[in-house]
This record gives C-alpha cells, structure tokens and sequence, in this order.
C-alpha cells in the first residue's frame, strides 16, 4: 500500500516543553486516519509541522515518498481548529483570496468556487460580508476554502465543532465522498463516536509520545479482554453457572442481563451452553472495547495533569 | 514566493482603499489643507467694515493729524462733549475720541467712548497718531526739526548668508526653514503613528479572528507582515498623492474664483492689490522658498517618511501580535511610542541649535532620525551626514523588521499567554 505521509522519528521541543518525543506516523493513501489524544499530547505540533508551519528539531517527514517541501503545500488542506474568516470581507472574495494563496490561478480559483457554490446551494452569499452570516453558514465558508483547492491531503482538526447536527452530516457526506475519490483525510478529534464512524486508521499520541497506532479494527481485536454479555428473558441464578461474573443487572423489561469474564483457555461455547440449561438465552455476544473505553485505558494509565503547551491552543 | 507577497499586498491595500473612512479622510484632506490657508487670506482681503469715529479736540493741536482710511474714518466735530455722546449714541458714530488739553511735560490720557470694544488697530492707530504730533510738537519746543531726527535714526540690517562645502554661498532664511522642518517632522510623526497602529490593528484583527493559522498554512509568516506593512505603505502613499495633487487643483480652482493665490504662480495674472502686497513681502518669501533646496528636502522627506515607517511598522506589527483578545498591549505600545515622542518634544530645542551635537545624534538614531532629520534638512546638512544617517535608518529598519518577525511568527500562533518582556525574548530565541 502507498503511504500519502510517513513520519518518522520527529521530535520537537520548545523552551521549556518536550511537545513531540520520537514520533513515528504512517498514513496510508485513500484512507481516513484518526489522530487522537488527550489536550497538550502533541497533535496541534504534529500537524503544525506537517503544514510547514512550524519545522522539527530531528527527524523526517515524507509525503507521498518525497521530502516534505514547500511546494507540498498546495496539495494539502487545513481546517485548524482555532479558524475564522476576515468578518468584513465578501464570501466570495475571501475564497478567491484563500485559493490564490494556495496557488490557484484566478480563474481555476472562480470555476472551483463556482462548483462549491452549486453544490451547497449557497450562490447567493457570494456577496455577503461574513460578519453577516450565522456561526453554521460561516463554518461551511470555511469548509469549502479548506477543500476548493482539491487537496489530496486532507488535515481537519475538531471539524464538526460549531455545527449543528444537520450540517455535521453534510460535512461527514462530504469527508466521506472525498475519501471515496482517492482523498487522504487526518482527523484529528475528541468526538469518539466520530473516530468509530469515519476512521480506517488511527493513532493515539499521549505526552508527546505516540501510544497506539494501526488499523481501528485491528486496534480493537487486540483490545478485547475475552469478555461476553448473555442476555436471559428471565432471572436466573448466575453462582451456579462456573465462569467469572463481573456485572449483572435486570433490564427494565424483565431480561437479566450478565457480563462474565473468560480465563485464558476457556471457551465462550462452555459459557454460553452452561447458561441456556438455566434459561432462554436471546442474546449473546463478545465484548468489543468502544475507541473511547481504549482511549482512557491508555491516557489515564499514568495519571497527571496535561502540560500546557506552548505553542498550542 | 513574491507572488504570495504580492496577493497580500493587493489585499491589505484594497480593503483599507475601499473604506469609507479612507475616501472620507483623502477627500477631505486637501478640503481642510486649503481652507487653512484660503479662509485667513479671504478674510484679510475681505477686511473689516469702515468704522466712523468721531473726535472731540479740546487742545486743538491735533486738527489735521488723523488721516481716514479703508478701516476707520475720522471726523472732527466742534461740539460739546455731551452732543458728542448724543451723536454716539444714536448709532451716527461707532466711538468717540475725547483729547483733552495737552501739556507737554505731562502723560498725556485720551479717553474712547464706544459702545464696543475697539479693535487693536484703531487703538495702536490712535496712539500712534497721537505719539508723533505730540513727539513733533516737542521737538518743535526744543528748536528742532523732524527731518533732522530721522537722519540720527541708525540702519541695521542682517543676512545671513549659507557657505557649503563648494564655496557657494546661499542666503538662509531661518524663518522659512523652519516652517518647512515643523511641517515634515510633524507630517513623518502623524504618518508614523496613524499607519504603524493600522498594521497593528491589522495583525490583531487576524489574529483575534483566528484566521492567521488558515493564512501561514499558505504562507510564511514573514510574507504575511511584509505584504501587511507593504500594502498599508502603498495605502498611505495613495493617499498622500491624492492629498498634494487635490490640493494644488483646489488651490488653482478656488485662486481662479476668487482671485486668490496660495502660491506665487508667474503665469497667473494679478490683480492690482496683489501686485502691491508682492511689492512688500512676497519678494522675501518668495526668495526663502527658491534658495530652499526641494530636491534634496523632497528625497530626503519620502526616504525618512518610507524609511521610519518601516522601521516602527514591523514593531507595531510584533506588538499586534502578542495581543491576546482584549490584551494589554499598552506595556509595549509606551517604550515604542517614547522615542518619537522625546523627537518631537525636542523640536524646539533642535531649532535653537540646528547643527549641535545633541541634533546630530538624534538624527543618527534610527528611532529619532525620521523626525529629527527631517527638521535639519531644510537649514541644510552635509551631504556625509545625510548619508550616514540614512544608512543607520536602513540598517535600523532590517533589524527591526528581523526582530519583530522572529516575535511575530510565535505571537500570532499564541493564544491564552501571558507575554510580557521575558517571554518576548523568549520567543525571539525560539527555534521555529
């Protein structure tokens, strides 16, 4: 598989703050790679540096096999998470400005905001000053001078926030329709159900040092802990059964509702057999950890405050 | 790489151009600049209605002495002094003068009725008037004559004469000279401060709205603060052009109306009273403006206006950039403001001693220089010193423009810290 970004072994350090100690990334190309840790972990800087606004003190990133440089730039889009727009300038200037700095030609620049234009229905607001649009119609703006220049990388750090739910769908359609044309996408969020929706990769960075990486599915396999739930349509009387019961409770509508806990070389049959011999089994399945659950089992395995960072928001 | 300079050029200069603001002030510039000289000279050519005075002479030596002219008209009036106030007061007479009998030895103390104050003029008129039949009269007494009194009268004239390097020699006009010195320190000053906070508020805004993390992911900081500072420079010269070139097609328009000039055009024709005034003062100011050297005023004005704009730009920049929201940047905008104002606080003090070591020094000093300068320029500097100070003043701004974009970069990406002289330095030492 080509890879749109690799990173390796990138460290940063300002005055007083370690922000990034050894870091190795890889982004595969056509995917959606979540990039998640808790405030301070070091995402603001990682993506600072691959968006040349900041540089590394060590290390090496590549994109698409080629040292990052420059001219990279114009192939790669940014929504950060402290973004704006000027508020007395026209929609449709302001786009035109953001894609000529990205290197648009004046021209290619008016017929890609055309589309976006079109696509979002919003023509009309080309002569609107910002400060006299809503939060919501701002954010998609913002959306679109992000995208116009139809990157091939795509860095989105917190891009649902300020939306409402139904533009939050329009976007995630959006992120979704342009991974699906070839788009590499970092998302780097707290939304977790956003990571289990959207992402086909992720990385976990805590305290500046890279915690988790590879495939969501992958990440999640090797996080289970041989854990099942068996659901019952009536109380039984679980010291009878021989397995480990960490949890039990009654649903409101009569069904009882177990979590056991397997030993090494125990099989889920065994359980599941010993239980329907008490009752009427109507639902049984392996305990597959959320990316939240594994988020905090790693972040708060040493615990202490999140360093302020410098250089971050 | 220029081109992306180039797009924020185009964009901090076409924003600040289409602000209402900006039309309002370079319109009315030239509107004001005029009517601060048309409105006086209007005025005096206009001057003041007749005034009648009426005058009561009991010592009768004065008879004949007060000669009427466009501003009062005297009569003299046989009359007791009770009628006289009659006539004052019906509105015949606008004051009434009342010489008593005059004794030579004594003060003598004329009364005026009037139901106004009089004016200055008729008052140093009268007196005047006054003074010299009583001055004649004494003369008289002594056995002595008036003609012989103004052969004693002694004639001193100076004229201070320039000699420069080449042995040429070229009158100074000290009074000129320093008019034109006020005028360009004071211009340079005002430029200074009205731009340099525009580039910061410039900066703030960007940063305040959060969109100069969108920009530097497109462009380098330091592209950014110098397409900033460019672009409003380009502004300010836009509206300079406009403001000169207005007000020397305001000036021909209303001098085409109304007859007056604001500045001595040969090709224009003059009226006979104009033709008198140029009798008297105009053949002086007119000298003092031609030995003036407006070629080298001139460069000399658009480098330190250019130059000590940069060189506070790029501060006022970095200043911009270590505001956080409604931040106190006051710490900061004090010692940056201080040097331009201790510049045009010794100002007067320049003037005393245009070529002193203290006015040397300052106008050395990058900080100072622009202001400084400027108001030695006009009574003449060696060309060594010019130079040199335009050298220092270059020098000065590259250093400036370094320092404040090694704040800058960092300040901008900033928010929620407390910055204050230790963190500023901080981040001048920062790896980037």
């Amino acid at each position: 598989m080509i890879n749109q970004i690799e990173i390796e072994q990138v460290n940063k350090r300002f005055a007083d703050h370690q922000a990034l100690t050894d870091l190795s990334l890889t982004v595969p190309k056509g995917s959606i790679f979540g990039l998640l840790g808790p405030n301070g972990a070091g995402k603001s800087t990682l993506i600072r540096i691959i968006n040349q606004i900041i540089f590394a003190d060590s290390g090496t990133i590549r994109f698409n096999q080629q040292e990052l440089q420059p001219d990279h730039i114009r192939r790669i889009g940014y929504l950060p998470e402290e973004r704006g727009l000027y508020k007395k300038m026209k929609v449709g200037e302001q786009l035109l400005y953001l894609a000529r700095l990205k290197g648009l030609s004046k021209r290619d620049a008016i017929q890609k905001i055309r589309i976006w234009f079109d696509k979002f229905e919003i023509a009309d607001w080309s002569n609107k000053k910002v400060e006299d649009l809503s939060k919501g119609m701002a954010q998609k703006v913002q959306f679109i001078s992000t995208v116009m220049h139809e990157p091939e990388f795509l860095i989105l750090d917190e891009p649902f926030s300020g939306f409402d739910p139904v533009n939050a769908n329009l976007i995630r359609d959006e992120i979704l329709a342009l991974r699906d044309k070839g788009c590499t996408v970092m998302l780097s969020t707290h939304r977790m159900e956003s990571v289990e929706e959207l992402c086909d990769n992720i990385a976990l960075i805590n305290k500046s040092e890279k915690v988790l990486e590879g495939k969501k599915r992958d990440i999640k396999m090797d996080h289970k802990a041989n854990k099942y739930q068996i659901v019952t349509d009536a109380m039984i009387d679980p010291a009878i059964i021989p397995f480990e019961l960490i949890n039990s409770h009654q649903e409101d509508y009569g069904h009882f509702n177990m979590t056991f806990q397997l030993a090494e070389g125990e099989n889920s049959n065994d359980l599941l057999s010993a239980v329907f011999q008490q009752g009427h089994v109507v639902h049984f399945e392996e305990l597959i950890p959320s990316m939240s659950e594994i988020f905090i089992q790693h972040v708060s395995k040493v615990e202490g405050p999140a360093s302020s960072e410098i250089i971050s928001s | 790489m220029m081109e992306k300079i180039w797009l924020v050029i185009q964009r901090e200069y076409m924003t600040r151009v289409r602000k209402k603001s900006f039309v309002v002030m370079t319109l009315l510039g030239p509107l004001l600049f005029v009517a601060m000289w048309a409105v006086p000279i209007w005025l005096a050519e206009k001057g003041p209605e007749t005034k009648k005075v009426e005058v009561v002479d009991y010592s009768g030596l004065f008879s004949d002495a007060f000669e009427s002219n466009s501003e009062v008209e005297f009569h003299y009036v046989d009359e007791s002094l009770e009628d006289a106030k009659e006539y004052l007061e019906s509105g015949i007479y606008d004051g009434l003068l009342l010489i008593p009998n005059v004794d030579l030895k004594e003060k003598t103390n004329l009364v005026y009725f009037s139901e106004a104050n009089p004016g200055m003029a008729i008052k140093s008129e009268i007196r005047k008037v006054i003074a010299e039949k009583i001055q004649e009269e004494k003369l008289k007494a002594a056995g002595l004559s008036k003609e012989w009194l103004n052969t004693i009268k002694p004639e001193v004239g100076i004229r201070t004469v320039n000699i420069n390097e080449n042995g040429d020699e070229a009158e100074s006009h000290a009074e000129v000279a320093s008019v034109i010195g006020y005028l360009a320190a004071f211009l340079i000053y005002f430029f200074i401060f009205l731009y340099g906070t525009q580039v910061m508020r410039g900066v703030i805004e960007e940063k305040s709205n959060r969109i100069v993390e969108v920009i530097i992911s497109s462009v380098r900081p330091f592209q950014l603060m110098v397409g900033k500072i460019v672009g409003v420079a380009s502004v300010v010269l836009t509206q300079f052009i406009i403001w000169v070139g207005l007000s020397l097609v305001l000036s021909l328009v209303i001098g085409a109306i109304t007859g007056v000039y604001l500045s001595p055009s040969p090709a224009a024709p003059m009226d006979p009273q104009m033709e008198a005034m140029a009798a008297e003062g105009l053949p002086k100011i007119t000298a003092a403006l031609a030995s003036m050297d407006f070629v080298t005023i001139g460069v000399s004005f658009v480098f330190y206006f250019l130059g000590g704009y940069l060189m506070y730009a790029a501060l006022f920049a970095a200043v911009g950039a270590t505001v956080d929201q409604d931040g106190d940047y006051q710490q900061f905008m004090i010692p940056l403001s201080m040097p331009l104002l201790f510049a045009i606080i010794s100002l007067a003090v320049i003037l005393q001693d245009p070529h002193g070591n203290f006015a040397f020094w300052m106008s050395m000093f990058p900080f100072t220089s622009p202001v400084i300068m400027m108001m030695r320029v006009p009574f003449g500097v060696p060309l060594w010193q010019l130079l040199l100070s335009m050298t220092f003043l270059a020098a000065g701004f590259t250093f400036t423009t370094w320092l404040a974009a090694r704040i800058y970069r960092i300040g901008i990406l900033m928010n929620g810290a407390k910055v204050n002289y230790r963190v500023l330095w901080k981040w001048v030492r920062m790896r980037y």
